[in-house]
């Protein structure tokens, strides 16, 4: 295996516009599914009952192998789009966020609702001002896991024609045999950076917002 | 600082049932409380008492009867806004991990919508109220604080808002002993200033004789088994169940509701070194009641007792052959604390003495014994002897 330095150099541009899509699904991604998620927590805090059916259908969708999900979304939302993409990216988030935000909020003390409720406040006053900053911590883990396994997991498009740095990875990479370690490096080591500079946005994103959980009494 | 007074708090045959149970969490109870005074619902587990407060801020709804404050019905006010006007404080405190201390205190008046610059200036004058430094505590998170100063964040926090009725589910059952004494202290003399309408629950029936201007005695099935002040319920339980509650050792618990300056005093021979033993000897002699002559120096502060034996004979006292040791109570002391110094010492007088430790008078073991004989007034103003039947409430 040789690595081409001259390779990289020629191709920068292409590179730093594959990051970009990159960074663009992933985040998509995340949103959306952080969205949805967002949505399904409020219904089972309204109707704890729905827990367990919504774990199991996001459960059996994070199940479903992701080449498998590709072959059988292209016939119907096309070669290539962004939807293709979305439709299985955001399906491998739901299970872990919702899980998290659910888990979250259930998490928060009793004393602390009790408080809440005997002091006056309302239901979404509750949920916005007390349960979500509590849940916070929780919330941010299950984006920092499903960031980082979105990450990975947007390589894979490639094979549906979209793919980020997943096109240096499988279609430059590894179906060009040994011409394509170069590209196949590159993709993989800016995926490694992508995940770790995300992961730690995240963990710093939660330190800011949560000052509360890092002191302790001092005296 | 304030001059809100509490408001009257009215249950009108309040029953809870709960669907699937046979028998009612909380039957029939008719009690009014007063304006500004603490209310404590004491009982044995299962006895509906956390119920019965929760109704009143609708926590939990009766399912019939109703609960009033200043005449008006709970149920007619939207929740919410009830218990924004409704101080709460329970055992586990329940402050807000992710609000400063300042931002917990602030809650309430921010859920009113008060401008920022009021509910700074409330924060700050409730902080300083319950004993912590504005400037040190304000900005700390609740984990930062010990279990006393959260407590006390606690109370300020269902203060904020200068609601006339606080409810109080065992505010003091997490900490310990010697710091829960000192923390009811406390919020008897910040009760004194703020007077407040109190419902105050405790499963410990020592809390609520000390708490309680009024105790509500409720048994199994929520039953009002009595309403009285604690000094009427001690003198005059009315039923077995209560006699058995309040326990065996009742005489000495009204002791600790009084104080010695509530007794008629005895008036003390008072001698100083020097004096002539024949006169003493006279004047004790005409003494009713006591049977010690006691020595004080030039600022009638008490030195120790002549007995008979030390005045036999002629010529000045000796201040050497004085008995000392002299048990000494303030007028503030509990009979009890004073019973129990009394009966530690020889000779069974006590010394009464003032802030600058000058003999006042004495007070014997008969005196107090007296007292817990003498009648007690009910919280309706009658008089009860002592063991005769209290109407049930």
């Amino acid at each position: 295996m040789r690595i081409d330095p001259a390779w990289i150099v020629n191709n920068l541009d292409r590179i730093g516009a594959l990051t970009v899509e990159h960074v663009y699904l992933t985040v998509l991604a995340v949103v959306i599914g952080f969205a949805i998620s967002f949505a399904l927590t409020v219904l089972v805090r309204a109707r704890p009952g729905l827990y367990e059916p919504i774990l199991g259908v996001t459960g059996t969708m994070y199940a479903i192998p992701s080449l498998a999900l590709f072959a059988l979304l292209t016939p119907i939302t096309g070669v290539g789009t962004v939807l293709t993409a979305e439709i299985a990216l955001v399906s491998y988030t739901l299970l872990i966020l919702t899980r998290n935000m659910v888990e979250g909020l259930r998490g928060v003390p009793a004393d602390v609702l009790e408080a809440a409720a005997g002091m006056g406040y309302t239901s979404l006053q509750r949920l916005v001002r007390v349960e979500l900053p509590l849940a916070l911590p929780v919330v941010i883990a299950g984006l920092r896991i499903a960031t980082v396994s979105t990450v990975a997991l947007v390589t894979v498009t490639a094979l549906t024609g979209l793919g980020g740095l997943g096109y240096l990875i499988i279609n430059l990479g590894v179906q060009r045999g040994s011409f394509g370690a170069t590209p196949a490096l590159t993709g993989l080591v800016l995926c490694v950076v992508l995940a770790v500079a995300a992961d730690l946005l995240l963990l710093g994103l939660q330190r800011a917002l949560t000052p509360w959980a890092r002191r302790r009494a001092s005296t | 600082m304030q001059d809100a007074s509490g408001a009257v708090v009215a249950f009108e045959h309040v029953t809870k049932r709960y669907p699937g149970a046979d028998a009612p969490a909380v039957d029939d109870l008719t009690f009014t409380v007063p304006a500004g005074e603490i209310c404590v619902l004491v009982g044995p587990s299962g006895c509906g008492k956390t119920t019965t407060m929760k109704m009143v801020n609708r926590l939990i709804e009766p399912t019939s009867g109703r609960i009033t404050i200043d005449g008006r019905s709970v149920t007619d006010i939207p929740a919410v806004e009830l218990r924004r006007g409704i101080g709460y404080v329970i055992q586990q405190i329940g402050l807000f991990p992710h609000l400063t201390i300042g931002e917990n205190v602030g809650v309430v008046p921010k859920l009113l919508r008060w401008p920022e610059a009021r509910i700074r200036g409330r924060v700050e004058e409730l902080l300083q109220l319950v004993g912590l430094e504005p400037v040190t505590y304000r900005d700390r998170y609740p984990a930062e604080l010990s279990g006393g100063e959260r407590q006390r964040v606690g109370v300020a926090r269902a203060l904020a808002a200068d609601p006339p009725v606080m409810l109080m589910d065992e505010p003091f059952g997490a900490v310990d002993p010697i710091r829960r004494d000192r923390l009811q202290n406390e919020f008897l003399r910040l009760q004194e200033r703020v007077r407040k309408t109190i419902i105050f629950v405790t499963h410990d029936v020592d809390e609520a004789i000390k708490m309680g201007d009024r105790i509500a005695i409720l048994q199994r099935g929520g039953i009002l088994a009595q309403y009285d002040t604690p000094a009427a319920i001690l003198a005059n339980p009315a039923s077995e169940f209560v006699e058995r509650f309040v326990g065996a050792d009742r005489g000495l618990k009204r002791l600790s509701l009084e104080r010695v300056r509530d007794l008629e005093l005895l008036e003390p021979v008072v001698v100083r070194a020097g004096e002539e033993r024949a006169a003493v000897r006279r004047r004790l002699g005409e003494a009713a009641n006591v049977d010690y002559a006691l020595l004080v120096d030039d600022h009638r502060r008490p030195l120790g007792w002549i007995d008979h034996g030390d005045l036999e004979g002629s010529g000045p006292i000796d201040p050497d052959t004085a008995t000392p040791g002299a048990p000494t109570v303030q007028p503030e002391t509990t009979l009890r604390d004073a019973l129990s110094a009394l009966l530690g010492s020889s000779v069974q007088l006590g010394v009464v003495v003032d802030e600058r430790d000058r003999v006042i008078g004495l007070v014997s073991v008969d005196a107090i014994g007296a007292r817990l004989r003498a009648p007690v007034r009910g919280a309706d103003g009658t008089l009860h002897e002592i063991g005769e039947a209290a109407a049930p409430a």
